[in-house]
């Protein structure tokens, strides 16, 4: 994997354009898939520019993947969906915006889960993303060419989106670092929503410095974005130093292998002489089934905007509303997306409205106070991030089965508090991530205990 | 339980059109997610729900005039186009 500090490293004696040209190479040689849409000639411009020292910034310079549900003026932004398959948007989401500020050489879109909705990347219409590590297995997802691309040296820094574990997934099973941050912390304008009031954008890469670097760049206010905190976010790693408290949600476990790491690690972090303890979050029986229901109901009045008349798939001829509506949606929209569309509607519709939505709510409020309350005696809580090693393709065919991989995943979004993914070694030679979880906006502890990790698992797994 | 019928009925209020064999399969696949959905009948009704987890405030700017969409850009993804303005499916049936 490439870091930010040996790309620059490498800047220093080589020209930026065959660096990018060679990272090309890589992509189109490549059998990830990590990749819907290229963008070559900009990206080589850009970095002509560079070498001849009109591109500045913190990112200047650097190779970074982008999510395809992020918007980028006149680049196409397909979601992964054939619903979107030519659409081009006519601006750029916020956190674009501040890539180019910044200096940094947009590579291209990479793939993902249709509209963000599956866990393994199997959903996209533009077909499954392989796992570096094992091409037979999936890459994770919903951001899995995010993940992909940076396991397999096709990219430097890559964004991607968490809804419900879409950042942390994909990280954990191609072995990067990735945070979902707080909720409100980074500009949704310009992200194809799926579920608005879970999902934020967030930062992926090879390191922890990394990330915190791209955060840095992308958190901010931005008054389009109505849930936007206006909080910005400075690192400061001098805190790493200190002495953490960490808790161990009992609640958050995997299958043996995953176990089995995790034990490890914990041990590791006793020897630091940090305080260790267990905490139990008895919502977490409730967690997943309300997130299902909050995320597919927000699915449903979210998608409704795919009309087929303004943008995205439509059909030749124009017919009634109701019969043009349903054929362009019913042609346009892939499995899965459906299933999310008709459970949310079915939850919210008349009549099922208190006993699924309001009640998956109810949840919400019992999860934040559960992490609420830990939090009052640990500074950090940690957790296998994923309950499994990457899956073979293929493997996960009953949705049901498929929504229970996010069960490690999906109360940080219910509580809306910032999550890392921080790689942890091999299983069987397939990457395993630590999940590592603080207080709203408390990134700055997230990111310095992972960093104080990742120094000491370099050196023990 | 779930019935076929159901099925279209929501497929219907989604405005997806779904066949026989598609409304066969989404009927078994829901009954087991709804199933799952189910174990929220133990949560209580005394809990206040969460709307939203940050304690935002509505949040004013100034009302100044700013450049929006061009009609060009607003139109340049629209299959449909005439006399410079979207074209919808009728409406009335």
């Amino acid at each position: 994997m490439i870091t930010v500090s040996e790309w620059r490293e490498r800047l220093e004696s080589e020209k930026c354009y065959d660096l990018v040209s060679e990272l090309f190479d890589r992509i189109e040689r490549s059998k990830l898939n990590a990749y819907i849409t290229l963008c070559k000639d900009f990206a080589l411009s850009q970095a002509e520019k560079y070498d001849r020292g009109e591109l500045k910034g913190k990112l200047s310079g650097i190779p970074v993947a982008v999510k395809d549900c992020i918007s980028t003026k006149g680049i196409r932004t397909t979601c992964g969906s054939k619903m979107l398959e030519n659409y081009i948007p006519p601006f750029d989401a916020h956190v674009v915006e501040r890539l180019k500020q910044e200096g940094a050489i947009i590579l291209g879109k990479t793939n993902m889960d249709e509209f963000a909705m599956g866990t393994t990347t199997e959903t996209s219409y533009f077909g499954v993303v392989r796992n570096p590590y094992d091409l037979d297995r999936v890459a994770g997802g919903s951001s899995g060419g995010s993940g992909a691309c940076l396991g397999g040296k096709e990219a430097v820094l890559a964004l991607g989106s968490d809804t419900g574990g879409s950042i942390r997934c994909p990280s954990s099973f191609c072995g990067v670092v990735g945070i979902k941050p707080t909720y409100g912390l980074v500009s949704r304008y310009g992200l194809i929503p799926y579920a608005n009031s879970l999902e934020q954008i967030g930062p992926m890469a090879c390191c922890v410095e990394d990330v915190a670097l791209l955060l840095e760049v992308i958190a901010g206010k931005d008054e389009r974005d109505s849930t936007n905190a206006g909080v910005e976010f400075k690192f400061d790693p001098s805190k790493a130093d200190r002495k953490f408290r960490v808790g161990i949600v009992k609640e958050m476990g995997g299958n043996e292998d995953v176990n089995g790491r995790f034990e490890e690690v914990v041990e590791v972090v006793k020897g630091l002489g940090f305080e260790v303890g267990e905490v139990s979050m008895p919502s977490f029986k409730y967690a997943l089934a309300a997130y299902y229901i909050i995320a597919t109901g927000e699915a449903s009045s979210n998608l409704a905007r795919y009309d087929g008349v303004r943008y995205g798939f439509a059909l030749d001829k124009l017919d009634t509303w109701t019969k043009y509506f349903s054929k362009v949606r019913a042609l346009g929209f892939g499995e899965e997306v459906k299933r999310r569309i008709m459970l949310g509607t079915y939850a919210l519709s008349a009549g099922y409205y208190g006993k699924y939505y309001l009640k998956a709510l109810r949840v919400r409020t019992l999860v934040r106070r559960d992490f609420e309350s830990a939090l009052k005696d640990y500074d950090v809580l940690i957790a296998p991030t994923m309950p499994s090693l990457p899956f073979k393709i293929g493997e996960l065919a009953d949705p049901l089965t498929m929504y229970k991989m996010d069960v490690n995943t999906v109360p940080i979004n219910l509580a809306g508090i910032p999550a890392l993914s921080l790689p942890v070694g091999f299983v069987k030679g397939l990457p395993v991530g630590l999940q590592i979880m603080g207080g709203h906006f408390k990134e700055n502890d997230v990111l310095c205990f992972a960093l104080r990790l990742e120094k000491e698992f370099s050196e023990v797994f | 339980m779930l019935t076929v019928e159901d099925v279209f009925k929501i497929a219907e209020l989604a405005k997806i059109e779904i066949n026989r064999e598609e409304a066969e399969k989404f009927r078994k696949e829901f009954e087991s997610i709804i199933d799952y959905f189910n174990v929220l009948d133990e949560v209580g009704e005394d809990v206040e729900p969460t709307f939203h987890v940050l304690p935002l405030k509505n949040i004013f700017r100034e009302d100044v005039p700013k450049e929006g969409l061009s009609r060009e850009e607003a139109l340049m993804n629209a299959k449909h186009v005439e006399d410079g303005y979207f074209k919808g499916p009728k409406i009335v049936e």
